[in-house]
């Protein structure tokens, strides 16, 4: 059973839909599958909350937005691609923009823009506190008006089909009949998000398991950069529920159980009053970057200073200074947040909030159109690495990376498509014959196992949490990899109780696990790898940032004999690395 | 605490049955953390969707104790000692057990034209930025695009209930949503589908999806408005059979 289109797109958050739409405006001639898990207006991009940078003002330049997120990433990033970058971010909001995306405006009409931790400039533009679920729905309302987009919704891809050295499809499960079809195309584009199930306390949604990361590796695609975890400073204790980085750009201040402003400890700055005019002062103190501020956490949990509670340490994020009437017009959803989940109101009391893993900066290797070293794959979103966001992203890059990024990979993927039109129909059939009979046989029909998912699943990410934390050693993530590996031997013993074709969302399950497990040992292996500090890897035994031997990107491959690391140079075009400051002056004169 | 779970196998049950589970009762617990509990620890077989556990993806809508709730934002305790009686939402076709059809919705989403339509010509070039929009005109469609495609509107509606050609509550509401924008020129287009039998004239304007929306929506002020408005063009064209509408 096959279907044929031109190009596959694996995903239909804002990456996915913008891939589909860039497709379907420079060549309405080709068809395009849009394959996706859950319904396209149910992806994670849903959940993004704070904004999208670009730059649009006056008071602001292009050169500011590349310098922030070079000096943000540890200088990990790629120069060429996050100049690139910045240069098409601004164009991307506004074609939101005239797609509907309700961003929040000036008196005068004009879009608004917000301060982002790391960011010198207001930059970011915002719909209130839900920007990526007004991304996602304008992005999806409007893909429903171009006839050649396909919808495959609630169709789970398992697999990446190569012949002749070209992906020339995917096998997907329809969820609705079990049916695994072979969706042949000329090529494909991962936008299959991130991977933060791996770990037990995320902000990620039940989907961001990582399969498109696990496909593309097990196609022999590189993993880059995997070590790069990004936890969020401000989750919800307990469920992992995030609040947003706006609420610092609007003022909000971190506190610990004294209700003194820690940060100023960690070389961060010097913290303003927040009835001061000038608070809060850009890339220092709370409007510092996301790894430095996670970090600071971690040592003030260590000295006491942090306030226990039921689920883990929190420290307080206060915004009662901000008053009722601007909580309510800029931080509506924050609002209605801690109310439900934190049973508490932020206009009159502090929220408890501790870090949480948000993001991986690592992902599948891309070059700046989105293409693999695997020719007809592509990859856009946080399923990919570019890499923009180098050691640790910028909070409201990511939105913006998406639509740039998406973008760029659709238009790629379809000049693509267009030379290469001939799969090899009957190969590619053959493969996907054979990889339903492997779904049938190790899942459906599979007998006598005796461990439970919901146990290994539980037993990886508690290894990830210990090990592949905030802070690593050589000690805790070698002990991570070997549990990962006796991991993997008892997948093999999975229990299966469920062998209906009919949304057998057990069957997803166990998929979804065993992609995790290829995904968190790339992870383990690639950090186990970096004996140095930079930005969110950091090691206890190796503090320091080490750019002689590792201003590299990592590569995590897969091979018969299992994983093999390699490394590839950081383009550096005009910044070389230097130290990285927040709250306080460099001795050059030029950088801030 | 009790909860009973509606169970449906198309392959191998006639009719659905009723299935209780025992839960250990935790007071932050939300309905959602029972059932994904079940799944875990007691019964791999049970089915429902689910993802983003705050409220804003739309997936987890089901019938608790007979009400439409997204079971991410409702709590255990509001139900504690009673027993939890959950059934996928009423008014949709019964894939398997908690999953219903959102096919029908998702083409009627499409036929309300949900998208910015600008007249020929009159579309703004990228490079000449973005279109201007005042906060006042932002808060004119802004309840309206809070939608997040739960369903629970449908489940809550008695006119969708019996007549499954109704638009329905956020279809309308997200049409609507686009007629408001200060960008959209489109609502001549989506008049055809919103105003026709199948559209506004068929809600008898009982207010149970406003009432249900975790989102505050207001579909069925949506409703009224539309309403009065095509009623406006109703009487334009009968007084001003010459003239060009608005």
């Amino acid at each position: 059973m096959s279907v044929r289109h031109d190009v596959v797109i694996v995903g239909g958050g804002g990456a996915g839909l913008r891939a589909a739409i860039a497709i379907a405006e420079i060549n309405p001639s080709l068809s395009v599958a849009l394959v996706s898990k859950v319904y396209p207006m149910r992806s994670h991009t849903v959940a993004a909350e704070g904004g999208a940078a670009a730059v649009i003002k006056d008071n602001d330049s292009l050169e500011d937005h590349f310098r922030d997120t070079v000096g943000g990433s540890d200088w990990l990033a790629d120069q060429d691609a996050v100049e690139l970058f910045v240069n098409e971010a601004p164009a991307e909001l506004i074609q939101l923009e005239h797609w509907g995306c309700p961003w929040s405006r000036e008196p005068d009409g004009t879009v608004a823009v917000r301060p982002f931790g790391g960011m010198k400039i207001e930059r970011t533009w915002f719909a209130s506190d839900k920007t990526g679920f007004h991304m996602l729905h304008a992005l999806y309302q409007t893909s429903l008006k171009y006839s050649p987009i396909a919808s495959y919704d609630e169709s789970f891809a398992t697999k990446i089909l190569v012949e002749d050295g070209r992906c020339q499809g995917v096998s997907a499960l329809d969820l609705q009949t079990g049916r695994v079809e072979t969706i042949i195309a000329n090529a494909v584009i991962l936008c299959t998000g991130g991977a933060g199930r791996v770990f037990p306390f995320t902000t990620n949604g039940a989907i961001k398991t990582g399969d498109g990361m696990a496909m593309a590796y097990r196609a022999g695609v590189a993993l880059k950069d995997m070590e790069f975890i990004q936890y969020h400073p401000t989750g919800l204790p307990g469920t992992g529920i995030l609040i947003t980085e706006a609420s610092r750009g609007e003022g909000g201040i971190l506190v610990n159980k004294d209700g003194y402003r820690y940060l100023q400890d960690y070389d961060l700055g010097t913290p303003l009053q927040v009835t001061d005019p000038e608070h809060p002062v850009k890339k220092s103190m709370e409007l510092g970057p996301r790894d430095r501020l996670s970090q600071a956490f971690v040592k003030e949990l260590e000295q006491g200073r942090t306030i226990p509670g039921p689920h883990g340490d929190v420290v307080h994020l206060d915004i009662r200074h901000l008053g009722e009437k601007k909580i309510d017009k800029k931080l509506p959803f924050v609002r209605e947040l801690a109310r439900n989940y934190a049973r508490i109101d932020p206009v009159y009391e502090p929220i408890p909030v501790r870090p949480v893993i948000h993001y991986i900066m690592g992902g599948v290797d891309t070059d700046t159109d989105g293409a693999t070293s695997l020719p007809g794959l592509f990859a856009a979103g946080e399923v990919a690495c570019v890499s923009i966001n180098g050691a640790n992203r910028l909070g409201s890059n990511s939105l913006t990376e998406l639509l740039v990024f998406g973008a760029r990979a659709g238009r790629a993927a379809a000049i693509f498509a267009a030379q290469n039109p001939n799969p090899d129909v009957e190969a590619v059939e053959k493969q996907g014959a054979d990889e339903q009979e492997r779904i049938a046989r190790d899942f459906i029909r599979k007998e006598g196992g005796t461990e439970r998912i919901a146990t290994l699943r539980r037993e990886m990410n508690e290894t990830m949490e210990s090990g592949a934390g905030i802070y690593r050693s050589e000690q805790g993530l070698s002990e991570t990899c070997d549990t990962l590996m006796e991991l993997r031997q008892r997948f093999s013993n999975l229990l299966i109780e469920d062998r209906s074709l009919t949304f057998n969302t057990e069957l997803t399950s166990a998929l979804e696990l065993d992609f995790m497990l290829d995904v968190a040992l790339t992870i383990g292996r690639s950090a186990l790898a970096r004996t140095e500090s930079r930005g969110s890897h950091q090691r206890t035994d190796h503090p320091d940032r080490d750019d002689e031997n590792f201003l590299k990107h990592s590569l995590a491959f897969r091979t018969d004999d299992g994983l093999r690391t390699d490394y590839k140079d950081v383009v550096i075009t005009k910044w070389p690395p230097e130290e990285r400051v927040y709250g306080r002056q460099t001795s050059r004169a030029d950088t801030h | 605490m009790e909860l009973e779970i509606f169970r449906y196998l198309p392959e191998q049950d006639s009719a659905p049955t009723f299935q209780t589970y025992e839960v250990p009762f935790h007071g932050e617990w939300v309905v959602l953390d029972a059932i994904n509990y079940i799944k875990e620890e007691i019964d791999g077989t049970l089915s429902y969707r689910w993802s983003c556990r705050m409220g804003v993806c739309g997936s987890c809508g089901m019938m608790v104790n007979g009400v439409p709730k997204l079971t991410c934002a409702v709590f255990l305790k509001d139900y504690y000692p009673g027993k939890i009686r959950v059934e996928p939402l009423d008014g949709f076709p019964v894939e398997r057990d908690l999953i219903f059809g959102m096919d029908d919705f998702i083409e009627k989403l499409k036929s309300v034209k949900p998208w910015i339509i600008r007249k020929e010509g009159e579309e703004k070039p990228i490079e000449e930025g973005e279109y201007l929009q005042t906060p006042r005109q932002l808060v004119e469609y802004m309840p309206y695009s809070m939608c997040i495609n739960c369903m629970l509107c449908y489940a809550a509606c008695p006119v969708y209930a019996i007549d499954t050609t109704f638009l329905g509550p956020a279809a309308i509401a997200l049409g609507q949503r686009y007629n408001m924008d200060s960008r959209d020129q489109g609502r001549d287009q989506r008049q055809e589908v919103i105003a026709s039998h199948e559209g506004i004239w068929q809600c008898t304007f009982v207010g149970e999806c406003s009432a249900v929306c975790p989102k505050d929506v207001d579909p069925a002020g949506a409703i009224q408005r539309a309403k009065v408005a095509s009623t406006i063009d109703y009487f334009k064209e009968l007084l001003l059979p010459w003239g060009k509408k608005n």
